[in-house]
């Protein structure tokens, strides 16, 4: 049988050619592509050679928008239409920022915030989608291909909300998402193959706008997270915004228009760079109204007026060793990552609590980039990297409201992903037919301090004496620690499904919508594209199929052969033809007619893995 | 999947445990059937390798923990050491119960994260009192009726650390 294969550039199912993916590191402050070529990973430059982007988004006259340096130069010009630090606002509302220190209109909006501009009124979803755009582009032209997906990396301790909005972004960027990965995780990644190291590492990863802290156990190319904390709204900014304080205070200077913000705002961060390795600054510029600000700040006092931000770093820290159950002298050794590492009273603070310099042998800037896209390369599918398996933890724990406004945990924070768990609740009245089902994310009991992740009903209850009804409620994390929620009420077996897109998430059709009117695409273009892509897709799983029939056929019966490769030539045939919907429901019947062989699959596999290990003991 | 905890992990179902083993077994398992090792493959391989992947850190969870993994023993043998059927303790455990929570409340008061520290440390010393009588209990006289009583005076001290360290956390944000 003639097996069609129909492939983008780039996107070829052929095993043996390599895929092109590449890690992002979508930055507070900067932005980073970075991919693996012959085996070595390597953040990709633009075509001047500059490898970070600035993580600033302006949207100019005549429907111009531009990123990065560009941009950055606009925003003391420009500053309504020039937003900084976007990453601040994804998946959040104006009540969870400090909105009045920015000079943007922002747009209260059902769940995420928004942001009036020049060219429309805008979300924090589009304008990442705008650097992550930029990024593709530079990574496609280096590669010289289409890209098969992305692994773009997050705060270990952003929420499902935040986490749903930087996979839409990447959506909208019209990139394929092949994992969220947390960045200490993927920091430990290229940390940990460039040094071949084995035992406990803490990574102390604070960026530009938040605070990550990650211990793992490095073993045998294992990278097992065993604890996760931070502070999402903690960062180098937030140095910056303490000597715009100073400034103000020091200089006393009235609260100043948009334009004089920005501008205190840049010198701020000039001086915080400077004060890295210098002991002294003179912060000097001129303000709109005429007035001249020239003051000296020395490295002593910028320690001071900092000293509680890097405090309060060590909150989570503690944590985290509490939850993995270890003390100091457990820990082989200390991680910096993130930009804001570089302070020296930071990397001191740090060297003083674990009683260790802290290794910073590697780019801060870079090092998450460069483990992503290793994690990116693996799940492409490009083999030799085989070995390397990451096993991380949701950040917050995850639960119900319950009856006086509680939060019932269901996941406990620091869970291995995947996980699921169920938990049964009942009715508190008779005949009660409904339930509203709240999921929240979050430490505290009470619900109002945790985050409200999504609400739906679950209708169709039996009436039954109160507390007789029995409602099984499932929660699944998957390996991107997304939720999904399904309730069912056991003794009647109605259920309600759904996959947590709260007021924060755009649902599917929202995403296309946005995609279509990006393009603007014929609706010829678009019928043709599908097409090809559900070629792609059976091109795909018929490989997958038959490689799976040719390796191990003998764990099934001649008659479920004989299904599966019936099912295969069916595929084929439609694919032959210009149905893409058919393709489609082809390739469903064929997954459907594998179901048994997978699961004898995945059987045989962990046999053969633990063979020799006390085989007498194993059931498989 | 009908296998239990024990049989994943191709160990026998002892409450002593070599855990050595167990989290090798537990890396195996999830280096042969983490979702990440089946991302081209079909919808169905990645639904039985998201199944596999979630029940292997489930039980390696459960195995992992002593009070856990005693109580998933006792479930073996159709025994719910939780149930409420199952709550009679003896005096002087709720006694020593008692006095454990007086000294975390006047801690929590006094915001005194040492003496909770030296609280917890003292709580770990008596679980691990409890665990070396569950061997026994468990392993050697399959006395499972003791081995309930035990167990639950575990989950008691589980929860105790538990709620020590929620105090110490509220204290030290």
């Amino acid at each position: 049988m003639a097996l069609l294969q129909i492939s983008e550039p780039g996107m070829s199912a052929a095993p043996h050619q390599h895929r092109l993916a590449v890690g992002i590191d979508l930055g507070t402050t900067n932005s980073l592509v970075a991919t693996v070529l012959s085996g070595l990973s390597h953040v990709l430059a633009d075509e001047h050679g500059y490898t970070l982007l600035p993580s600033v988004v302006h949207y100019g006259e005549t429907d111009k928008v531009q990123v990065g340096t560009e941009a950055q130069k606009k925003q003391n010009s420009d500053p309504h239409n020039t937003i900084v630090s976007v990453k601040r606002f994804m998946g959040r509302g104006l009540k969870d920022i400090e909105s009045s220190q920015l000079p943007y209109q922002f747009v209260e909006q059902a769940g995420m915030l928004q942001i009036a501009t020049r060219a429309g009124i805008k979300s924090p979803v589009e304008i990442s989608a705008e650097i992550l755009k930029v990024l593709k582009t530079r990574a496609e032209q280096a590669l010289g291909g289409e890209l098969v997906g992305a692994v773009i990396t997050v705060p270990a301790y952003f929420d499902d909300a935040q986490r749903q909005a930087t996979k839409d972004a990447a959506r909208l960027a019209g990139l394929n998402v092949l994992r969220l990965l947390n960045e200490p995780t993927a920091a430990a990644v290229a940390y940990g193959l460039d040094n071949n190291s084995e035992g406990l590492y803490v990574i102390y990863d604070l960026g530009g706008g938040t605070f990550d802290i990650s211990i793992l156990k490095l073993s045998k190319g294992v990278f097992e997270v065993l604890a996760t904390n931070g502070d999402s709204a903690l960062g180098g900014d937030d140095f910056d915004h303490r000597i715009y304080c100073w400034i103000l205070e020091t200089a006393k200077l009235s609260p100043r228009n948009a334009h004089d913000t920005r501008l205190l705002m840049s010198k701020s961060r000039e001086a915080k760079e400077w004060l890295t390795s210098h002991t002294e600054t003179q912060v000097s510029c001129l303000l709109s109204d005429g007035d001249f600000v020239n003051l000296h700040l020395t490295y002593d006092q910028f320690t001071e007026i900092t000293a509680n931000l890097v405090e309060k770093t060590l909150s989570p820290v503690r944590k985290a060793m509490r939850d993995a159950g270890l003390s100091i002298e457990d820990i082989d050794g200390v991680v910096m990552v993130g930009g804001a590492t570089r302070m020296p009273q930071v990397q001191q603070v740090v060297a003083d609590y674990f009683k260790k310099t802290p290794l910073t042998n590697l780019d801060p800037d870079k090092v998450v980039a460069l483990g992503a896209a290793i994690q990116a390369n693996i799940l492409a599918g490009n083999k030799n990297a085989e070995e390397l398996l990451l096993l991380d933890v949701i950040p917050l724990s995850l639960g119900l409201e319950t009856i006086g406004g509680l939060a019932e945990k269901v996941i406990h924070r620091n869970s291995t992903l995947p996980v699921a768990r169920a938990q049964e609740f009942t009715t508190y009245k008779d005949g009660q037919t409904a339930m509203s089902i709240h999921v929240v994310q979050g430490e505290r009991e009470l619900v109002v301090d945790c985050r409200s992740l999504a609400r739906f009903e679950l209708r169709g209850i039996p009436p039954m004496v109160a507390g007789a009804a029995r409602i099984r409620i499932t929660f699944t994390v998957d390996a991107d620690g997304l939720l999904s929620v399904s309730a069912r009420e056991i003794s009647s077996n109605v259920e309600a499904h759904i996959a947590v897109k709260p007021s924060y998430g755009l649902s599917e059709e929202e995403i296309t919508n946005m995609l279509k009117a990006s393009f603007n695409s014929a609706e010829a273009d678009k019928s043709a594209r599908m097409l090809t892509e559900a070629r792609v897709s059976a091109g795909a799983i018929i490989g997958a199929v038959k490689a799976a029939l040719e390796a191990d056929k003998a764990l099934i019966t001649r008659d479920q052969v004989a299904t599966i490769e019936a099912e295969i030539n069916r595929l084929s045939t439609l694919s032959a033809a210009n149905d893409a919907n058919a393709i489609h429901s082809g390739v469903e019947a064929l997954n459907h007619a594998t179901e048994a062989f997978a699961a004898a699959r995945m059987n045989a596999s962990i046999s053969n893995a633990l063979a020799g290990k006390a085989l007498d003991q194993i059931k498989l | 999947m009908t296998q239990n905890y024990f049989e994943l992990f191709a160990l026998a179902p002892t409450f002593n445990l070599d855990l050595v083993t167990l989290e090798t077994n537990y890396r195996t398992i999830q280096s042969t059937s983490h979702p990440d090792r089946f991302v081209g493959a079909t919808a169905t391989e990645k639904l039985s390798s998201m199944q596999l992947a979630t029940m292997a850190n489930e039980a390696y969870q459960t195995l992992k923990n002593p009070a856990k993994r005693a109580k998933y023993l006792l479930e073996l043998q159709n025994i719910n050491s939780i149930s409420e059927t199952n709550t009679a303790m003896p005096a002087d455990f709720l006694m020593q119960q008692m006095e454990w929570r007086e000294n975390m409340e006047e801690a929590k008061s006094n915001k005194d994260i040492a003496s909770l520290e030296q609280l917890h440390h003292q709580i770990q010393v008596e679980a691990k009192i409890l665990q070396a009588s569950l061997i026994d209990c468990l392993d050697i006289k399959k006395d499972y009726s003791s081995g309930t009583d035990v167990t639950r005076k575990l989950i008691f001290l589980d929860k105790v650390c538990d709620d020590i360290n929620k105090i110490i956390e509220q204290l030290d944000s």
